[in-house]
């Protein structure tokens, strides 16, 4: 309480110090997820825009129903649960590194870092999995006036309804669904995957870093804590692709 | 802090100890277990479509619920995790300002694709848009019934 006091009574803006209270890298590291912010949010409204101005959109409980081993079996919900549990995980990782590079503790900052570069990557490895499953799972679809068996790309999408009382090989015969669904899905879960894996770049080149003692020598682990910014940041992004795409 | 590594920085925060640790997992216990809200109801709306005759109203219900929890989440993500919560309220203004932009482009945008389905519902066969136009087969006579 005494240090909201005197920070109450601080002259922020006379000079000679930061008014924001924070070294130039953190705050501009602040700046950058901002904007990067506008950037995802862009895309996710657009998509949104989209979506509005379709009569029909594929449900995703049908579309993401797969879950690695399990085969044909019905799962929804249930594997991007898993991948936004291990993002959730490595999040909590990652503060746990930062809260150890304050108290000087090199051997935690290790640990705990390593464990959210594991995250990382167990995240990219879903992600590869998921997408992989979308492009060569076929679907048959009615495409003018015949069968088809196509995947989801950016240039077709099998998701579309159902064309009552048509059967092929079992499964029910649909319509093409709105192609933009996949170039949305793909271009915005890409762009974050993208994201996530130059985070787990910028946490293994923190990891040799801490390793060989950079920190240690320049007295303080600054560094770590504005890769955590990035990390947490690929983290509440996911909360927001998460909704968007597989929620509601 | 013995070194001081940033000369421009006036506080430096105290390296927090168990206390901060706890908050961390509470934290966590909290994200976790709004998502599984989130799934919960997700799994709600995926059993309520099965049945042909569903409320629409209460589905749409639902899912303004998991974007309010989704918003929760980002609050505690940033705030706790972030740290944001913990510096000065300049700061926080200038990263939390920004962003009720927001507020406008989310009700502009859906709302003008929305009008955009609207339009070519009711309008699409006698003002069709020009993307129609362009399929249309050349000889059929403007206005004809398909």
């Amino acid at each position: 309480m005494a240090t909201a006091q005197a920070q109450m009574e601080t002259k922020w803006w006379s000079g000679g110090k930061s008014p924001f209270n924070v070294e130039y890298g953190k705050l501009m590291m602040w700046y950058f997820l901002m904007s990067d912010a506008f950037t995802f949010g862009a895309f996710l409204i657009s998509y949104g825009t989209i979506r509005f101005s379709q009569n029909y959109w594929p449900d995703p409980n049908k579309v993401f129903n797969a879950f690695p081993f399990a085969g044909h079996a019905n799962l929804p919900l249930a594997f991007v649960s898993l991948m936004t549990f291990i993002l959730i995980v490595s999040s909590v990782t990652m503060v746990l590194a930062v809260h150890a590079g304050h108290h000087m503790d090199k051997k935690g900052v290790v640990k705990w870092l390593a464990w959210t570069i594991v995250g990382g990557i167990a995240f990219l490895a879903c992600q590869a999995w998921e997408w992989t499953h979308l492009i060569t799972g076929h679907h048959a679809v009615l495409m003018d006036g015949k069968i088809q068996e196509i995947g989801t790309t950016v240039s077709m999408n099998p998701w579309g309804a159902e064309v009552p009382g048509m059967l092929h090989n079992g499964e029910h015969v649909t319509k093409p669904g709105p192609v933009a669904f996949g170039g949305y899905f793909f271009g915005i879960t890409g762009f974050h995957g993208f994201h996530v894996l130059s985070g787990v770049v910028i946490n293994i080149v923190m990891l040799v870093m801490v390793m060989n003692d950079v920190f240690e020598r320049r007295g303080h682990y600054l560094m770590i804590e504005k890769a955590g910014l990035y990390w947490h940041f690929v983290d509440l992004v996911w909360v927001f692709v998460f909704l968007c795409f597989y929620l509601i | 802090m013995e070194h001081p590594a940033h000369p421009e920085v006036t506080f430096h925060h105290a390296p927090g100890g168990d206390e901060t640790v706890k908050r961390i997992i509470k934290t966590t216990v909290i994200l976790s277990v709004i998502t599984l809200i989130e799934l919960a109801l997700g799994f709600w709306i995926y059993f309520m479509h099965k049945s042909p005759d569903y409320s629409h109203g209460f589905v749409l219900f639902l899912k303004g619920v998991i974007v309010i929890l989704s918003l929760a989440k980002a609050f505690y993500i940033v705030g706790v995790f972030m740290h944001l919560g913990d510096e000065i309220r300049n700061l926080i203004m200038t990263i939390v300002v920004p962003l009720l932009l927001f507020v406008w482009f989310i009700a502009a945008f859906l709302w003008d694709g929305d009008s955009w389905r609207t339009l070519r519902n009711t309008h699409g066969k006698t003002k069709p848009a020009t993307e129609q136009q362009q399929v249309e087969p050349a000889a059929k006579k403007p206005g004809g019934v398909e």
